[in-house]
């Protein structure tokens, strides 16, 4: 009993501390999944294009990304490019740029999968009908990819906000930095580490359901 | 008046030639059926007609409107010519109305509720008044295809190209589908129509092409194809189907 009322009361302490570096976890997580939905619809775009230079454009893009780990990607961005441009950067912005340019690349494949996932024969349809191709895309295939593709989103956007953990590194202040700095302090590392991983669960499990109802609803549209 | 006129139409599939030089001429108001074995080139022949596959040579005039020409508006030439897929291809995201009223509220620039009076119409001629919204997947084969034909009618096509409409259906299915079909014919609409069903054949259609090998091998009214072929092909494919 008198174990648990130390932890109660440990926890109680540092909290407020990580309250702040969950904010600014989730902070970061929602900025760079709303730039990377945008950077992921264009790379797309630029992949499905018939145009050869832009399919080069975002295969290099990819390519990079998919091929080099985050870490090294958040290294050279926040502290490589500055030194060598002479300019400074925020860790806050550096780690939203690492974490679009990382999410977008994969949300890019994953659009891609679902449109390449909706039958030929919808967009013949559509074309069939007199609708110009972005209208048939606009209209009829994104629609359906998209309903396709939100597990895979969901699972993007729960990968992104753990792998905000990893710009602790670049001594982004969110959730995992304040642990570490906690940590350093005080040495209890098995309270402070448990209750930083219960945050990140709790947060991803509602997202999981958030997913899922979005998943549920659309289904019963389709009747 | 001619509505559709080909001349020496050729297609291919990188190195494989499928069409190797067709000319027809259809006149408005004709049926006009293409029969033959499978790879013979029917259905590429038929989606040619409103350029779904690009043309490798000669010339396609639909309505007066040249096909191949540089800077014809396909879009616009397509709204002239309605389309029945093979395996129907309603959008599974809207519901039997929706389906049929999308292409004229965004391409005519219909208001919603006309879109959607005309709809209701082309439903209940397609007998599914009651169907309006459900969605595809609640609907059987048959009820599907005939969703897709007033879906077609709803831009108020000159012409209509069917391929193979009723291949995809149960048995007891084809029946309601070739009955639309045959209406359509009968209030004088001019019909392109790759199929397998020789009855629909030579009871509707004005005249019957035989193609095999990319070629128009034979053609003629019903009675001459199918009571009297001259081909040695015609003949062969005929014993087989018949």
């Amino acid at each position: 009993m008198n174990k648990l009322s130390n932890f109660i009361e440990y926890a109680t302490g540092i909290l407020p501390q990580l309250f702040m570096g969950l904010s600014l976890t989730l902070r970061m997580t929602i900025l760079s999944l709303f730039l990377a939905l945008i950077i992921g619809v264009f790379s797309c775009m630029l992949t499905i294009s018939k145009i050869k230079v832009l399919n080069v454009f975002s295969g290099i893009y990819l390519s990079l990304i998919r091929g080099t780990p985050l870490m090294v990607q958040a290294v050279f961005i926040y502290f490589a490019i500055p030194t060598v441009l002479k300019i400074t950067i925020a860790t806050f912005d550096a780690a939203v740029i690492v974490l679009c340019l990382n999410a977008g690349a994969y949300l890019s494949e994953i659009f891609r999968s679902g449109i390449m996932a909706v039958n030929k024969g919808q967009m013949e349809a559509a074309r069939s009908l007199g609708l110009p191709y972005g209208v048939a895309m606009r209209k009829i295939v994104l629609p359906q990819a998209f309903r396709i593709v939100i597990p895979s989103i969901v699972n993007q956007f729960i990968i992104t906000l753990k792998d905000t953990a990893i710009l602790s590194t670049i001594g982004c202040g969110e959730l995992m930095r304040q642990g570490n700095l906690i940590v350093s302090r005080n040495f209890r590392g098995f309270e402070t580490y448990a209750i930083i991983g219960a945050m990140y669960y709790v947060v991803i499990v509602i997202l999981t359901k958030v997913g899922q109802i979005i998943e549920r609803r659309l289904a019963n549209d389709k009747g | 008046m001619i509505k559709v006129k080909v001349q020496g139409l050729q297609k291919s599939f990188g190195d494989l030639e499928v069409l190797k030089g067709i000319d027809l001429e259809v006149k408005e108001g004709e049926v006009v059926c293409l029969i033959g074995p499978s790879g013979s080139g029917k259905s590429t022949f038929l989606r040619c007609l409103n350029r779904l596959e690009e043309i490798s040579g000669g010339t396609v005039i639909v309505d007066d409107n040249d096909l191949t020409a540089k800077g014809s508006n396909i879009n616009k030439i397509r709204e002239n010519i309605g389309m029945v897929f093979q395996q129907f291809n309603l959008f599974p995201h809207l519901n039997a109305l929706e389906n049929i009223m999308l292409a004229p509220v965004d391409r005519k620039k219909m208001t919603k509720a006309k879109a959607r009076e005309k709809a209701q119409t082309l439903l209940s001629t397609v007998g599914l008044e009651e169907k309006a919204l459900e969605y595809p997947a609640n609907l059987s084969g048959g009820q599907q295809q005939r969703v897709a034909i007033a879906r077609a009618l709803a831009m108020e096509p000159d012409i209509m190209l069917f391929d193979e409409p009723t291949s995809a259906l149960d048995p007891e299915m084809v029946g309601e589908v070739l009955e639309v079909m045959k209406k359509l014919a009968a209030d004088g609409m001019t019909m392109v129509v790759v199929t397998h069903e020789m009855g629909f054949a030579r009871e509707v259609a004005d005249r019957v092409i035989f193609m095999d090998g990319g070629y128009i091998v034979e053609e003629g009214t019903p009675e001459e194809v199918f009571g009297n072929p001259q081909n040695k092909r015609t003949q062969d494919f005929l014993n087989k189907v018949l």
